[in-house]
């Protein structure tokens, strides 16, 4: 049963790599990401892995080389920040539609302009579209453990989509966590040898990768695509609880902590939310029934058991790391307020946009934001629906 | 034919079968038509040559007429017919009876 190390986020990726040990990686590095595939390329140079490691020309190549790779019959991954993501996003949504099982790990960065380097979610949340299946990660040992279920999940038959497994630029990418890895053998024995689906390198059986389709069948492929997504989410629960029996640790699609009675609740995702459950426990200690919903699974969206999970709530705050400029709210918001919409008696809900270009998210944020939802919850009253935190005025 | 449903086809628009371009009828994308004067011809072979939907009939080692299921109507074939012989020309389809 694995060993305990004190690793960085990226490292603990790169050996998660090592252990799976794709056919192919090809990728262009990206700061916050770059220690992933620095360190996964003297893998290849040790010759630790199989891996044909492709050192491309750029992100946009990266994910072109991925899914020659993968529609070639490989078993693919790579890993990508920021722009590097927005500069694959044409390439995304072809690994997408042609239903290949590519993992890529997304290290949480903000999109230019102006130029940073530091976290939000805008770089992923711009792909949510994209018919990717995305799982978002609190800390090393989460993004660990969520690179290798994503190739399960993704592998599944039925599900066929690409992986995206994002953790938080930085703040877990560069920070050394206590984290267990497991051995190799059982990373080996768990993802089980890959399976490809029609390759273009069997030579028996020719299979013709990227005809033309118009009018007359692109939705019915479009139409597989959704159902495939809904096929995930059987499939990201069974996968989850497989990985809690080898690992000790099991997943869902979200984490719920101290939610069961909770008056008050904030919604948020990755990191941001280690921070939210210290105050959590505070606001407990005080008498106040404060909880917390930490979304991992985004796509598929868990709607039906998201509202199952609030519905006894009074008020809610769901805390967008992106902004959907000129929307009702950032990414996350709509849709947990439209998941709630069918609860008889929904709870008030507030979106607030914090944490932008890695701006700090403290334990006084979170004060902030519950004592505004105590205040909800006491006078039915919201002051405003969408708005920016953590920002001087 | 009866089209498939999204249950029925392959997923990632992946094809299985090979020739399934000659099923398709591309001839219905046509806005000009290769006419061919068969008496200016000299069969030399350009236009099998250069057409890129393979369109141009060949019989006994002569050239016939065109594939009209098939021919998009490019013109690359009238383009590369030798000037001094020019027996290819692009009629607007509008002038010809609906084909392909």
């Amino acid at each position: 049963m694995g060993k305990t190390m004190a690793i960085t986020g990226n490292i603990a990726i790169a050996i998660a790599m090592k252990q799976i040990n794709p056919d192919v990686v090809a990728a262009y590095p990206i700061t916050p990401s770059t220690e992933i595939v620095q360190q996964f390329s003297s893998y290849v140079a040790d010759g630790a892995v199989d891996t044909e490691y492709i050192a491309v020309e750029s992100e946009h190549s990266a994910m072109s080389a991925c899914i020659g790779a993968s529609a070639g019959g490989g078993r693919v991954m790579t890993a990508t920040s920021s722009q590097g993501l927005a500069f694959m996003w044409e390439m995304l949504y072809i690994a997408a539609g042609y239903r290949l099982p590519i993992v890529l790990v997304c290290v949480n960065r903000a999109l230019s302009a102006p130029i940073n380097i530091h976290c939000d979610h805008s770089d992923s949340m711009g792909a949510r579209d994209a018919s990717w299946i995305q799982l978002y990660a609190e800390n090393a040992q989460e993004a660990y453990d969520n690179t290798i279920q994503a190739f399960r999940i993704a592998e599944e038959m039925d599900v066929r989509l690409p992986v995206m497994s994002c953790l938080d630029g930085f703040i877990i990418s560069h920070s050394i966590e206590n984290m267990t890895i497991l051995e190799d053998e059982e990373v080996r024995r768990f993802i089980g040898d890959y399976k490809p689906l029609n390759p273009l390198l069997d030579l028996e059986n020719p299979a013709t990768v990227g005809a033309i389709d118009l009018q007359d069948y692109y939705m019915e492929h479009k139409r597989q695509q959704h159902e495939a997504m809904l096929n995930a989410k059987k499939v990201i629960l069974s996968v989850g609880k497989e990985y809690g029996k080898l690992s000790g640790r099991s997943y869902g699609f979200f984490e719920e902590y101290r939610l069961d009675d909770a008056d008050v609740a904030i919604v948020v995702m990755s990191s941001a939310a280690g921070t939210v459950k210290d105050i959590v426990d505070e606001y407990r200690s005080k008498g106040i029934k404060a909880g917390l919903l930490k979304p991992r699974v985004f796509r598929p969206f868990p709607a039906e058991e998201i509202a199952d999970a609030l519905k006894n709530t009074k008020a809610v705050a769901v805390l967008d790391r992106a902004d959907s400029f000129g929307a009702s709210g950032g990414p996350l918001f709509p849709e947990f307020r439209s998941a709630l919409y069918d609860v008889p008696n929904p709870p008030k809900m507030i979106n607030k946009i914090f944490g932008l270009g890695g701006r700090d998210f403290g334990p006084d944020d979170v004060r902030g934001v519950f004592d505004e939802l105590v205040a909800i919850k006491d006078t039915g009253k919201i002051k405003s629906l969408k708005e920016y935190i953590t920002v001087r005025e | 034919m009866k089209k498939k449903g999204w249950k029925e086809v392959p997923i990632g628009g992946v094809l299985k079968d090979k020739g399934s371009s000659v099923a398709y009828n591309s001839g219905s994308w046509r806005s000009f038509r290769p006419v061919i004067d068969l008496e200016k011809c000299i069969n030399c072979m350009f236009c099998w040559v250069y057409c890129p939907d393979s369109s141009v009939i060949i019989k006994g080692g002569l050239v016939a007429g065109f594939d009209l299921e098939h021919c998009k109507g490019c013109g690359i074939c009238a383009k590369e017919c030798p000037p001094k012989v020019t027996a290819i020309t692009m009629e607007p389809e509008s002038k010809g009876p609906v084909c392909g």
